[in-house]
C-alpha cells in the first residue's frame, strides 16, 4: 500500500517538472500543490499552456490528450487528476 | 437601403453547417433562426455566449431578426460585463452552457426538439434579409482609461467582408468547403472567419471547436468535401509539433499574430495545402491576406484602398465602412499592398487577445494598495508565446490577492508572469519609465533570484 502511495508521489512529482519545465514556471516543482487547480485559480494556467502541457505530455507518455474522451476540466482540476489520466493512458 | 440575406445558400437542402457529424440544411438553419428569435428576451443588446458554433451562428441571425445587436466583448471578466451592463441597459447572454459565475441575466439556448428532422428541407424557403446599415454587432478595444472603445458593424461590412474573403481564397464559387475552427466565434477574426465567411460564401462551418491537436484531426475527419482549418499560430505550432496527421486539407487560414516564414513552410509542407494568414485589426476588421511563403507583402481584400495621411496609414472602402487608421506601423506599396513593420509600442497581442501597456496600467493601479505599478513586454525569445512582465509597489497586499484582483479585471492571458513586488519603479528625472529601465531592472531582479 504504501509502495502504491509512493509512486504516485513520485509520479506526481515527474508531472511536476515536466510542467514547470514546459512552461517555464518560475516556480519549483515542489511548490505545485497536488490537489490546487492548475487552471486559472490555483496555478493560474490558461488555454495557451494547456496546450503546451498536451504537447509535453504526448512526447514523453506517448498517448495525445483529447477533449471528448475525458473530462477536461476535471482532468485539469489539480495535478493529482492530470497524473491519474496520464497514468491511465500513458503507453511509454 | 439595400437588403443583405442572412445567408447566400441559394437552395434549401444546401449545407450549411456540420453538427457531430451531421449535415445541417440551409431550411433547418432558417427554421432554427426563427425558433430562438422568438425565444430571445425583448432587449436591444446581448452577449452571445454560445460555445457551439452553429448555436453561435444561429444566435447572431436570430438577434438580428429581433433587431438586436450582439457585442463582442475583448474579454469575459466579471469586471467587463458589469461594465458593459452599465453601458446596455437590459443587457443580457445568450448561452448555450450555464457561466459561472452569471453576472448579468443569462437565457439559455433553447434546443430544439428531437423529433424536428434535421434533414428534412421544407417546401417554403424564405431567407430573412437586413438592411444593409442594420447595426449587427459591436466590437471594443480597450481603451486607456479603463473604458473599453465600441466599435459599431453594420450587417452589410459583415456581409461584404465576408464575402470577400470567401472570394479571395476561391471558395465562394463552389459551396462545398467546410470551415473547421479552432478559434472561438466571439471575437472578429472568428466570427468573420469561421462563421459570417460560411453564412455568406454559401459554405458550411464545423459546430465545433476543437481545441487538442488530436481534436483537431478529429473534427476534421467529420466533414466531406473541401476541407478548411481557420487555426491561430499558437494551434498550427501545437499540431506541427505533436506531428499529428490530418485529413487532406483544401486550406489552411491563419491570424491572430503574424506566422513565421519557416512555421507557414512547414505547415504548407506537412498538410499539402496552401496557408494564408489573414490581418485586420477591430476597428476596420479583416484587411488584407497574404500567402505567407510567397513573400511578405499583404494583399488587401477587395476594394479596400489604402493612402498615407502624416504619420498614418488609413484603410477604406469596400467592406470598411469609415476610413480607419492602422494600429500597426505599416509600409505601403501601391494603394492596396503593403509590408508589415511591427506593432505599435502601446498595443499588446498575446495569442490573439489585444489590449494596450496603458489599459493595463490602468487597471493595475486601480486596485486598492497598489501605490505605483507598470507592465511591459520582454523582447521575443524564438518560439512560444510570450507573457508580459508587471512591476508593482503594494507592500501590504499578498500576491494571491493582487493576482486574483487583476484576474476580475484583466483576461487571464495578460496576467503578468512574472510578476515582481518591488520597492520604487525605475522611474527616470521626469517620473517617465522608458522600456530600456524596465529592461535592465528586470534583468537585475532575475540575477537577484526570486523576490
Amino acid at each position: 500500500m504504501n509502495n502504491i502511495i509512493e509512486s504516485t508521489i513520485v509520479q506526481e512529482q515527474e508531472l511536476a517538472d515536466l510542467i514547470v519545465a514546459a512552461l517555464n514556471l518560475e516556480i519549483q516543482a515542489g511548490d505545485i500543490d497536488p490537489e490546487a487547480p492548475l487552471y486559472r485559480e490555483g496555478l493560474g494556467l490558461d488555454s495557451i499552456d494547456i496546450l503546451e502541457i498536451a504537447l509535453a505530455v504526448s512526447k514523453k507518455y506517448g498517448f495525445q490528450l483529447r477533449s471528448d474522451d475525458s473530462d477536461n476540466v476535471k482532468t485539469f482540476s489539480s495535478l493529482r487528476n492530470l497524473n491519474e489520466h496520464v497514468q491511465q493512458n500513458r503507453t511509454r | 437601403m439595400a437588403q443583405v440575406a442572412a445567408i447566400s445558400h441559394a437552395d434549401a437542402a444546401d449545407v450549411v453547417a456540420y453538427n457531430g457529424g451531421q449535415p445541417v440544411t440551409a431550411a433547418f438553419f432558417l427554421a432554427d433562426v426563427e425558433r430562438v428569435a422568438e425565444s430571445l428576451p425583448a432587449s436591444s443588446h446581448l452577449v452571445n455566449f454560445c460555445v457551439d458554433r452553429y448555436h453561435f451562428a444561429v444566435g447572431l441571425i436570430a438577434a438580428l431578426v429581433r433587431g438586436q445587436i450582439s457585442l463582442l466583448p475583448p474579454n469575459q471578466t466579471p469586471d467587463m460585463l458589469r461594465q458593459l451592463q452599465r453601458d446596455y441597459a437590459g443587457l443580457y447572454a445568450l448561452s448555450d452552457s450555464p457561466q459561472q459565475p452569471a453576472v448579468i441575466e443569462e437565457v439559455m439556448y433553447p434546443q430544439a426538439a428531437e423529433d424536428s428532422g434535421r434533414h428534412s428541407s421544407t417546401s417554403r424557403f424564405t431567407v430573412p434579409a437586413f438592411a444593409e446599415d442594420q447595426v449587427a454587432a459591436i466590437a471594443f478595444t480597450s481603451g486607456s482609461t479603463g473604458k473599453p472603445t465600441a466599435h459599431r458593424k453594420t450587417w452589410g461590412a459583415l456581409a461584404r467582408g465576408a464575402a470577400a474573403e470567401a472570394e479571395r481564397f476561391a471558395l465562394h464559387r463552389e459551396g462545398r468547403s467546410t470551415l473547421v475552427a479552432t478559434v472561438p466565434p466571439q471575437h472578429m477574426y472568428g466570427l468573420e472567419s469561421s462563421v459570417l465567411m460560411a453564412l455568406r460564401g454559401g459554405l458550411a462551418l464545423h459546430a465545433g471547436r476543437p481545441f487538442y491537436p488530436a481534436d483537431v484531426a478529429a473534427a476534421l475527419a467529420e466533414v466531406p468535401g473541401d476541407r478548411v482549418l481557420v487555426t491561430t499560430p499558437v494551434h498550427l505550432r501545437a499540431m506541427l509539433n505533436e506531428e499529428i496527421a490530418l485529413p487532406e486539407l483544401r486550406l489552411i487560414v491563419c491570424a491572430t499574430a503574424v506566422l513565421s516564414l519557416e512555421m507557414a513552410a512547414q505547415a504548407e509542407a506537412c498538410y499539402r495545402a496552401p496557408l494564408h494568414e489573414v490581418y485586420g485589426f477591430t476597428e476596420a476588421g479583416m484587411v488584407a491576406t497574404r500567402r505567407t511563403v510567397q513573400g511578405q507583402l499583404w494583399h488587401c481584400l477587395r476594394d479596400v484602398r489604402l493612402r498615407r495621411d502624416g504619420d498614418d496609414v488609413k484603410a477604406a472602402g469596400g467592406h470598411v465602412e469609415k476610413e480607419v487608421p492602422f494600429t500597426d506601423v505599416v509600409e505601403l506599396d501601391g494603394a492596396d499592398q503593403f509590408v508589415l513593420h511591427g506593432r505599435n509600442a502601446d498595443l499588446v497581442n498575446i495569442a490573439g487577445k489585444r489590449t494596450s501597456l496603458a489599459y493595463l496600467n490602468h487597471q493595475l493601479n486601480s486596485i486598492e494598495g497598489v501605490r505605483d505599478g507598470v507592465f511591459f513586454m520582454p523582447d521575443e525569445s524564438g518560439e512560444g508565446v510570450i507573457r508580459l512582465t508587471a512591476f508593482v509597489v503594494a507592500p501590504g497586499i499578498s500576491r494571491e490577492a493582487l493576482v486574483g484582483a487583476l484576474r476580475t479585471r484583466i483576461d487571464a492571458v495578460f496576467l503578468p508572469r512574472p510578476l515582481y513586488f518591488v520597492d520604487a519603479l525605475p522611474r527616470n528625472a521626469t517620473g517617465k519609465l522608458p522600456r530600456e529601465a524596465l529592461l535592465q531592472y528586470a534583468a537585475g531582479l532575475k540575477r537577484g533570484g526570486r523576490d
